[in-house]
């Protein structure tokens, strides 16, 4: 890996100028020449004049995980939405919730901010705050009674967070995680 | 099935869909005004909302039918999903830092616990640096 | 398609009118947040209800617009947001408005009672007397 300054930022960045020009095409809504190159200047304007940590990514895509993470994650959030429209309705019922602490098995940034999403919008949690240094996540939980009780809260968050590593991480990480050896 | 038909079809299933999404719009303000204290309120603003803007832009998508528009309605989709949990952690972690949070309404209060134990460790020991923050 | 429609924009209304009510009941700062970013998230909705009837394409750049409108004020509050002192978050009745005004007259009408008496003394002290010519009421 090429350790001059310059270049070295090029190439942990060239993730988000790319994600920037999809983006960029996708706005405009056809995949033309001329959008792709506008988006792409533009693209390498934000990443020069707007300086932020590059992300590390030492993980690996693994396409099975990924999709069982992607279809539980979308029955999870219709479920979701209808759970606490329910609650929102029905006459005469008020919510007890609770504020738990759930300790993360993996190091990485990049897990716990995508653990803190998908829980954010699945069932009953809410992320309320997050200590990267120590890997801890605070959630709160809407009605204790329908999240069948604290420790299945505290359950469903590290499950969460085990189907993330089983979609995105490097072999390293799983084992300094524990979890290999279960499933796939 | 002619392209009438599919057409039909389509617009059914907006219709299916643009229903969905603003009863869900709608339980969102419900639950806004019902719920008891500010964390609940927050279940309200992000998940009704999240699902029902979805419902909303696939409705709006298989009405439009054209390419160019629903390349930007996937993009706003994104959006929303990636940035309304981290609009209600702000204001949750806002909630803390202002006291508006009510501890005696909560089952278990975890955060405060800790926050707390922290303070008392803090105080004990001046030079030591908290490790997180 | 006209049933769907009305019975959707009744939906989307009233959910706007009940978080509008929170907004103004909400005791803190915090909840009027939560509150409009429901309203402003109904307001995508209601647009994208419109592109949908009239299948019209140009509406699109508006949402997504505004829902990073949306993203960008809660954020933006929820930052800033500082501790209000108990009993700032609500709107004053007529009768309590009246009672701080009568208290906050009754105390300014004592400081410039007590500043003018205080004047006359420190007149005479600083300047032993003051001028003759001086009319002393």
């Amino acid at each position: 890996m090429s350790l001059h300054p310059r270049r070295h930022r090029w190439r942990t960045q060239w993730a988000t100028i790319v994600w920037l020009t999809v983006v960029w095409v996708f706005l405009w809504g056809d995949l033309s020449v001329g959008n792709v190159l506008a988006g792409l200047l533009i693209a390498l304007a934000v990443t020069t004049g707007l300086r932020m940590a590059p992300i590390d990514f030492h993980g690996r895509f693994r396409p099975l995980g990924f999709l069982r993470l992607s279809a539980r994650f979308a029955v999870d959030l219709v479920k979701a939405s209808f759970e606490v429209s329910l609650i929102a309705i029905r006459p005469r019922y008020v919510p007890r919730g609770a504020v738990i602490g759930v300790q993360l098995r993996s190091h990485s940034d990049l897990y716990l901010t995508l653990t803190a999403e998908l829980c954010s919008l699945v069932p009953g949690s809410l992320v309320v705050e997050a200590h990267r240094l120590t890997g801890m996540l605070y959630l709160h939980v809407l009605d204790v009674r329908q999240s069948g009780g604290i420790e299945a809260a505290r359950q469903s968050v590290l499950d969460q967070e085990e189907r993330v590593l089983r979609a995105f991480a490097s072999d390293e990480e799983l084992v300094a995680a524990g979890l290999v050896g279960v499933r796939t | 099935m002619t392209q009438d038909q599919w057409t039909t079809v389509a617009d059914v299933a907006s219709a299916v869909c643009l229903l969905g999404g603003a009863f869900l719009a709608f339980a969102a303000g419900v639950g806004v005004l019902r719920f008891p204290d500010l964390l609940a309120r927050m279940h309200a603003g992000t998940k009704p909302q999240v699902l029902g803007l979805a419902l909303v832009l696939i409705g709006l998508a298989l009405r439009l039918r054209s390419g160019g528009a629903v390349w930007a309605l996937v993009l706003v989709a994104v959006f929303q999903m990636l940035t309304a949990p981290v609009a209600a952690h702000m204001v949750g972690r806002a909630g803390y830092r202002t006291g508006k949070v009510r501890s005696d309404l909560l089952v278990v209060d975890e955060l405060t616990d800790d926050q707390e134990r922290a303070q008392v460790r803090d105080q004990g020991r001046p030079d030591d640096d908290d490790p997180r923050d | 398609m006209t049933a769907v429609v009305w019975v959707c924009g009744v939906l989307l209304t009233v959910g706007a009118v009940l978080a509008v009510v929170r907004a103004e009941k909400g005791p803190s700062m915090l909840d009027r947040t939560i509150a409009l970013d429901i309203v402003v998230t109904t307001m995508i909705a209601a647009v994208a209800l419109y592109a949908a009837i009239e299948r019209r394409t140009d509406v699109v750049p508006v949402l997504v617009v505004l829902s990073l409108v949306g993203f960008v004020g809660s954020v933006t509050i929820a930052r800033f947001a500082a501790v209000e002192p108990e009993g700032e978050g609500r709107v004053r009745t007529r009768e309590e408005i009246a009672a701080q005004e009568a208290e906050r007259m009754d105390a300014e009408d004592e400081a410039e009672g007590s500043r003018r008496t205080g004047r006359r003394e420190g007149y005479d002290e600083h300047h032993g007397g003051g001028a003759e010519g001086e009319v002393r009421g």
